[in-house]
């Protein structure tokens, strides 16, 4: 009998056999995988450039849009040169230090809103989905409220409450409206997960609920998340853009590419093309970055698109 | 749409067949030489190597093999139905009455699948469109290909039904599939593919999904079909007892190649390659009790990548040095058979 | 009723003290519920409807039946994975219905279970070697964690696969190998008894007896017993010892495998064994066909008396009001649930040597029987 097996060894899988000496587990695995894909690669780098300038934007731009004296009305508007390759904003500030200056405000809240959602979407999806039964209805049936507001007229509503809007309240407010597709998501995913024999296997030796949702449940049910979610970080820094362009979002003298883009889309038409493009250009390769970095955790996760 | 298309089809250019000439003398259905690659992320998969085979009214083949064998592929070749790419095929013919349906224009080669060639799968819930009542679906058949109009489609739909033995015909017109057990959505699968009275009808696997006695009751109802309306009978499936029951002749598959060919009685009682054998000799008998099962060591190769020589020889007990590198053609055997062992006969004797 | 007591309780003596599990007039009933929010029984889903049986040590207990008769869901009784709506299950002479949670978990320990779909039961974000030690991250005392990597290493070798394999993933083996991965998990905990739900059925024929002839070895050198529920009559026939043939969620004959096959007396497992195609074209238009009418009907709503009336050709107003019960009937000593119980057999040729279109008289050893032809 192992004589045919060892021959499938020679004719399959040799990529496998060097790396089987040691015991590995799929964390190990996605690990080992994540290292050799470039994409993950490129967009993780991505990923902690925007982070650093997010957290710590002096390490990319000297000064502040917000100190004193760095910004002056006769600069205003001045288009991209040798000198200022990102010319300067609509209130004379410089570009480049209101993009470095403006990622915090926009990509922390998006990154918060994300964690939020997906900490919501996850738990309420998985009691849903699993325990079934009158939790499934009650979470399922607010779940349908909630995916019924409108998102941003409901953001709106909610933070025009609000006299004073912060990182803290656009999260709160957008989270809350943000979980319901992640939820449903993760419900549906998780039904069909519950149906797979290894589940009924696992209680078949007695293994608890939380160990079944810890092993079984959660690793093969998260892929659909991961890919809302970080298609969602997209949205939320679009979200963040929208309700500061209507009004409700940060207000001035904050920096927020948002802000930006609200600014720039009057004045585009009117020649000053940089004010809109190169915001809206931060606001593409940050949200492609999260997305591809997603995609690559996914196909990591998944054994068989080894 | 496509309704009034065919209407149009059919008035301008009297039949699709006009150029073409069938010669009733040669036999139902010639195939030769047929290759069938498939074009995979791996490579390519030689899924149909040189398969042949000829069937004449009234007759029926079973192909035999297991899953991946080439079997369902040379169906859907002589079909037509082939998803074009990743499949090609690369050479060989099929000859409906002496015509090479490979050569043929789609339109035409879309008649004939329609009126002289057809087929039933495995699965009917799927075969059958899920938001039309059977009745339609089967009318359909007939405003589409005959030109019917709704009425004389309805009582033909009727009729059928009540041909394959669906209980109270004329009410079951209006359901929908999902409202038929399985043994009855097989037998409506069987109304569609009898509806245009063809000349040749594959069955793929039709049973497999089935319940062994309704499995029973559509073999029974294919068989006495088959020799009522003298239809050549193709019919492919993995088990070995089902074709012993009703064919007339059995091609066996390995690794998309024909390796043994022979009339049913011989090829059970004395199969001439040791593939067959093994099968007949590792699957538990009904009627018997206590016989030792051979097993069969290993498993069928990867079509991609095909051992050298006989694609068999890794897992056969007759394997000698020569099996590795030569590939056995097939050699004949006594009694209009065929074998492609290069020791057939040792294989016989044993 | 009192019959059947009685009769069990006969049977349970004679077995004595060698009796792995006992099953008596267990009951599975599934609500039919309608309703989103406000959800109310409109019926119930009779899956399994009494269902008394035992299974001794190292024995083969064949459970055969039709897709919906409750096979599956009487296998799913046995494991725990299902809480029978009555009746009782002991195993190893403890009820499993009393246990608590940590009692339960306990007795699993006793009994695995190796299901059908090789491709659904491996979880394909494990690795073999966290698959098949599964077990013993549940039961943490079983193996010292220094061990389990060995003890895993050990099983994949009892059950045929390369022990160095342990870190491939399911998705990297076929059919044939991810079944002996299903049966390694089985075994870890080292139960007394394995229920095998269709365990080759999904598997291609050339492979097909390399799983049962692992299983055999595995029962010889283990001494296992085996709860083998399978709709394959000639694999159940192979491996086991007794059988029992279910039809719509009642066992309707049960006895000695040469009692089933040989000697059956219920119409239904008649039929059943009549309509098993046999690899043999000689036999052809010589054996005894049963073609049974109709559908199985629905389990929701069950005919009154015995179920298998509305498709059989015995079937008489006794039947319609009298639910038969499964005692010893006839001379062959086995159990059979019908009124009219009578041996027939139908797996073997009759009158092989002479041509093939006669008539089916003179060859049926049941005569007066009006079965739908044989369709010679």
């Amino acid at each position: 009998m192992s004589d045919f097996l060892a021959a499938q060894d020679s004719a399959g899988h040799e990529h496998a056999q060097p790396r089987s000496d040691q015991n590995r587990s799929l964390w190990g695995d996605v690990r080992y995988e994540l290292m050799r894909n470039p994409v993950f690669w490129v967009s993780s780098v991505l990923v902690l450039v925007i982070l650093s300038m997010a957290f710590a934007p002096q390490l990319w731009a000297e000064t502040s849009p917000t100190a004193r004296g760095a910004c002056r009305l006769e600069n205003a508007r001045v288009e991209p040169s040798a000198a200022h390759p990102f010319g300067y904003t609509n209130a004379g500030c410089d570009m480049w230090s209101s993009l470095v200056y403006g990622t915090g405000k926009s990509v922390i809240v998006a990154i918060l809103v994300t964690i939020g959602t997906v900490i919501v979407g996850v738990t309420l999806g998985t009691v849903a989905g699993y325990v079934g039964g009158f939790a499934d209805t009650v979470i399922s049936r607010v779940t349908d409220i909630f995916f019924g507001l409108p998102f941003i007229l409901g953001a709106l509503v909610f933070l025009a409450i609000f006299p004073d809007r912060n990182v803290w309240t656009l999260t709160a407010v957008l989270t809350m409206f943000g979980w319901t597709s992640l939820t449903r998501v993760m419900r549906g995913s998780v039904i069909s997960t519950k149906q797979k024999d290894y589940v009924d296997a696992a209680r078949a030796l007695g293994a608890t609920n939380f160990f079944i949702i810890r092993k079984h449940i959660l690793a093969n049910s998260i892929a659909p998340v991961i890919v809302l979610a970080t298609i969602g970080l997209g949205a939320y820094i679009s979200a963040e853009a929208t309700l500061t362009f209507l009004g409700v979002g940060y207000q001035r003298p904050t920096v927020s590419w948002g802000l930006l883009v609200a600014e720039g889309q009057n004045l585009a038409l009117a020649g000053f093309w940089h004010l809109l493009v190169l915001p809206c250009a931060f606001i593409v390769v940050t949200v492609l970055s999260f997305i591809l970095l997603g995609d690559a955790l996914r196909d990591a996760l998944d054994p068989r698109a080894r | 749409m496509s309704e009034i298309l065919t209407e149009t089809e059919r008035r301008s250019n009297k039949s699709p067949l006009s150029g073409v000439s069938f010669d009733g003398s040669a036999p139902l259905l010639e195939v030769e030489d047929l290759e069938v690659e498939f074009h995979t992320r791996d490579g390519i998969a030689h899924a149909v190597n040189n398969v042949s085979f000829t069937l004449r009214e009234g007759e029926t083949l079973g192909i035999l093999g297991e899953s991946g064998c080439g079997k369902s592929v040379t169906a859907q070749a002589i079909m037509g139905i082939l998803d074009t790419p990743p499949a090609k095929v690369t050479g060989g013919q099929v000859r409906y009455r002496g015509v090479d349906l490979l050569q043929l224009e789609e339109k035409t080669r879309r008649h004939i699948r329609a009126n002289k060639i057809a087929i039933i799968f495995q699965d009917a819930l799927s075969s059958l469109n899920p938001v039309f009542t059977v009745g339609w679906q089967l009318g359909e058949l007939y405003r589409k290909h005959a030109g019917a109009s709704r009425a004389q489609a309805k009582s033909k739909a009727v009729e059928l039904l009540d041909l394959v033995g669906i209980p109270g015909a004329p009410a079951r017109i209006n359901s929908f599939p999902h409202q038929f057990s399985g043994g009855m959505r097989q037998r409506v699968m069987i109304a569609m593919a009898l509806a245009l009275e063809p000349d040749i009808i594959i069955a793929d696997e039709p049973t497999t999904a089935l319940d062994v006695t309704v499995q029973a009751q559509v073999m029974t109802l294919l068989s006495d079909l088959q020799r009522e309306m003298r239809l050549g009978l193709i019919l492919i499936t993995h088990d070995m007892g089902v074709v012993a029951d009703v064919a007339d002749k059995i091609c066996v598959m390995y690794a998309g190649h024909a390796v043994e060919r022979a009339d049913v009685y011989e090829i059970y009682e004395r199969p001439a390659h040791p593939y067959t054998k093994a099968l007949l000799e590792s699957i538990p008998r009904v009627d018997q009790k206590g016989q030792d099962l051979t097993v069969i060591k290993g498993l069928p190769p990867a079509l991609v990548d095909p051992p050298p020589g006989c694609s068999f020889h890794p897992r056969c007990a007759f394997a000698r040095d020569r099996c590795t590198t030569d590939e056995p053609p097939l050699y004949e055997v006594p009694g209009n058979r065929l074998s492609a062992c290069h020791y057939w006969e040792e294989v016989l004797e044993s | 009723m009192s019959a059947d007591m009685t009769e069990t309780e006969q049977v349970t003596e004679d077995t004595g003290d060698d009796v792995v599990l006992e099953v008596r007039d267990v009951k599975k009933h599934f609500p039919l519920t309608r309703g989103i929010v406000f959800k109310r029984t409109v019926g119930h889903v009779q899956a399994v409807d009494g269902v008394t049986l035992q299974l001794e040590r190292g024995e083969t207990l064949g459970v055969v039946g039709e897709s919906g008769c409750g096979k599956s869901t009487f296998g799913r009784l046995l494991m725990g994975l299902e809480r029978p709506t009555a009746g009782s299950i002991k195993l190893l002479g403890e009820e499993m219905a009393g246990l608590d949670a940590r009692g339960l978990r306990r007795m699993r320990r006793n009994i695995q279970i190796v299901l059908q779909d090789p491709y659904s039961s491996l979880d394909p974000r494990m690795t073999v070697g966290d698959i098949v030690g599964e077990p013993y991250d549940v039961h943490t005392d079983v193996v010292p964690k220094q061990d389990r990597r060995k003890a895993v290493q050990d099983l994949l070798d009892v059950v045929g696969l390369n022990p160095e394999h342990i870190n491939r993933y399911p998705h990297q083996f076929s059919g044939g190998q991810r079944q002996r991965i299903g049966i390694a998990r089985a075994l870890a905990l080292r139960p007394k008894i394995l229920v095998c739900d269709e365990p080759v059925s999904a598997l291609d024929v050339s492979v097909q007896a390399q799983v049962v002839n692992l299983l055999e070895r595995l029962q010889d050198e283990l001494g296992l017993s085996y709860v083998f529920i399978a709709h394959d009559l000639s694999v159940v026939r192979h491996i086991s010892d007794r059988i029992a043939v279910m039809y719509l969620g009642k066992v309707v004959e049960i006895g000695d495998e040469m009692e089933i096959y040989e000697h059956p007396t219920h119409p239904y497992t008649q039929a059943l064994l009549s309509a098993v195609p046999v690899p043999d074209p000689r036999l052809r238009g010589h054996r005894d066909h049963i073609v049974l009418e109709g559908d199985v009907p629905s389990p929701a709503n069950p005919p009154s008396g015995c179920r298998f009336r509305t498709r059989c050709w015995k079937a008489e107003d006794v039947c319609a009001k009298e639910e038969p019960q499964l005692v010893v009937r006839g001379p062959s000593g086995h159990l059979s649930a019908c009124h009219f119980a009578e041996e027939r057999d139908v797996i073997h040729a009759i009158d092989i040597p002479t041509s093939a279109a006669d008539d089916d008289g003179s060859g049926d050893p049941s005569p007066g029987s009006v079965a739908p032809g044989p369709t010679a």
